[in-house]
């Protein structure tokens, strides 16, 4: 505090360089089409390797939310950021190039129809050229770490809900993304199963992913201790929790600018 | 050897990728359908162009082979005469090969056409004719066989058959330019139905679309799956179609044993083989309409 402002301003740069947030928002709204806003001035940031759930009621935006950082949606108003990149600047043809930093288990899975549970796990992998024989000790792995070892050439008609959504989430982290974003991924399977998830999603996160998982899993969310986002009817309301590891999780967008002028 | 335990059995196929495009449905057999008939229609255009084109030749060669002189009758000597002198002074010229008189009956044949089936009064002054057959290297043109006779002081008219080898020639180039432009046509047909095809697939797999993209996917791997698919189809199309077009011409070969058709498309055996490149044109020209259009629309898409 007492500290040289020269010095300061050059530690912040250095520290935007190279720790800059992973995920940041400003003053973003979002809206369908001519329908009202779903997303409204929301402004948060994921700082590397943090682990936050997003809570909301259902509508109040959570998959929206979710859709602009994976680039399947773009802010009608405001400032996305990834990696420290406005994703409004990043060309079509850079698309798909963040798109592979970054890992989705939908709400509706989205399993492609024509592809074994197998095949569908490595997507990711055939999407970047990888061939069979690389990436078959992987999958195989991963599914059977989401208890699906004995359904691995199943199609997905013939899989339970449950399964599902575990083949989505190995479809989702088969390729070590960076982040990994999670529309409630709980919701078709037990606690037990749901335990299992969560303990996956912290192991990725302990390899340096960041995580931010949509749920309205009150309970996993409070057992897991992780930060929450709180979405209500498109503004984020409450930005709660300190993660674990330490890492002080942004400040709540209210909280901010107080927060600023106390350093 | 009967000792050592069986390897556990892999089964390769079970985990080699299936194809990224859900496998052909119903309206796949009627593109194919309709590619065969195309891959046909080009191949029996390609076919019936070289065949035109060697009747065009044979003619030109029988024509370019040999002239007609008419020789009349002067003051000095009678037709037949003339005639005799004619062909002995033509026989001398260089790049004529042969030069005969015809007897009077040749040539009164010639003109019965034009007096009628009655007997001709033999008084009538038939002109001669005289056969030159030339040099096929190097054919003697009219204007010197003309010469050659003027000096040896005979009326006769030069016909070198040049005025029919232009018009067969004209002919020949414009069944070439009919050929390629009907194979033209047909190219551009294929090219279209497979652009049609591809922005119909990209539109019912608009969920696999998306999700290949949200999966990071570029427009290029997505292109290059249509371009894949749509390749092997063509290349499916241009064996059968190819095959068709060589069966079809080789019964017709058959069944008309070089009588009527041989005398306008003179199809030798070894034009059957021209289909052979059907199926890997059939596939590039697939692969580029479809990888064009994927590209294009998905530009569209996002
Ligand atoms: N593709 C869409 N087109 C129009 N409106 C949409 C679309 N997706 C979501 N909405 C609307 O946006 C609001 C927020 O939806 P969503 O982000 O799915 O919320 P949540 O995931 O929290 O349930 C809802 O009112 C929903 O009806
Ligand atoms: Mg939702």
């Amino acid at each position: 505090m007492s500290r040289n402002p020269d010095t300061s301003q050059a530690e912040g740069a250095l520290q935007s360089a190279e720790t800059a947030p992973v995920v940041a928002f400003e003053g973003v709204s979002m809206r369908y089409g001519r329908e009202p806003e779903v997303l409204k001035d929301v402004g948060f940031s994921l700082p590397r390797g943090s682990f936050h759930f997003l809570m909301g009621a259902s509508g109040s935006g959570k998959s929206t939310l979710l859709k602009l950082i994976y680039l399947a949606e773009q802010a009608s108003r405001g400032r996305v950021e990834l990696f420290g990149r406005d994703v409004a600047q990043v060309k079509p043809k850079d698309r798909p190039f963040l798109r592979r930093r970054i890992g989705v288990v939908f709400q509706e899975f989205r399993l492609l129809e024509h592809l074994s549970a197998f095949d569908n796990a490595a997507l990711a992998l055939r999407v970047l050229g990888q061939k069979p024989t690389s990436y078959r000790q992987d999958v195989a792995e991963l599914l059977s770490w989401v208890g699906l070892s004995h359904r691995m050439h199943a199609m997905p008609q013939a899989l339970s809900g449950g399964e599902k959504q575990r083949l989505a989430i190995a479809r989702a982290v088969i390729h070590r993304p960076d982040i990994l974003l999670a529309d409630e991924p709980t919701g078709n399977v037990d606690f037990a199963m749901s335990l299992r998830i969560l303990r996956l999603f912290s192991e990725l996160n302990r390899m340096g992913a960041t995580v931010l998982i949509a749920s309205h899993d009150e309970e996993m969310v409070a057992r897991s201790g992780k930060p929450v986002l709180h979405l209500e009817n498109g503004r984020l309301t409450r930005y709660e929790g300190v993660s674990r590891s330490g890492s002080t999780p942004p400040p709540a967008p209210e909280a901010e600018a107080d927060e600023e002028a106390g350093l | 050897m009967s000792d050592t335990p069986a390897a556990p059995q892999l089964d390769v196929k079970r985990w080699w990728p299936a194809p990224m495009l859900p496998e052909s449905d119903g309206r796949q057999l009627t593109l194919l359908f309709v590619l065969v008939v195309l891959c046909m229609l080009a191949s029996l255009s390609v076919i019936g162009a070289l065949a035109a084109g060697r009747a065009a030749q044979g003619w030109k060669a029988q024509l370019v082979g040999s002239a007609t002189v008419v020789v009349r009758a002067t003051d000095k000597e009678s037709a037949d005469a003339a005639a005799a002198r004619a062909a002995e002074t033509l026989a001398g010229v260089k790049g004529v090969t042969e030069a005969r008189a015809l007897e009077r009956d040749k040539a009164e044949a010639l003109v019965k056409p034009f007096l009628g089936p009655d007997p001709l009064p033999p008084d009538l002054p038939v002109p001669r004719l005289v056969a030159v057959e030339l040099d096929k290297k190097a054919p003697a043109g009219a204007a010197a066989l003309q010469a050659a006779l003027k000096a040896a002081g005979v009326d006769a008219t030069v016909d070198d058959h040049s005025l029919w080898t232009r018009q067969i020639m004209s002919a020949g180039a414009l069944a070439d330019w009919v050929a390629t432009g009907l194979f033209a046509m047909i190219v551009a047909a294929a090219a279209a139905l497979i652009a049609f095809a591809t922005r119909q697939g990209l539109a019912t797999r608009q969920e696999l679309v998306t999700v290949l993209h949200l999966a990071g996917a570029t427009d290029a791997f997505i292109a290059r799956q249509f371009q894949a698919r749509f390749a092997r189809m063509a290349f499916f199309a241009g064996f059968w179609g190819g095959t068709l077009a060589a069966v079809g011409a080789a019964a017709l070969k058959l069944y008309d044993r070089g009588q009527t058709i041989a005398a306008l498309l003179p199809l030798e055996w070894t034009d059957l083989f021209a289909p052979l490149p059907c199926p890997f044109t059939a596939a590039l020209i697939a692969a580029v309409a479809a990888r064009l259009t994927a590209e294009g629309a998905l530009r569209r898409m996002t």
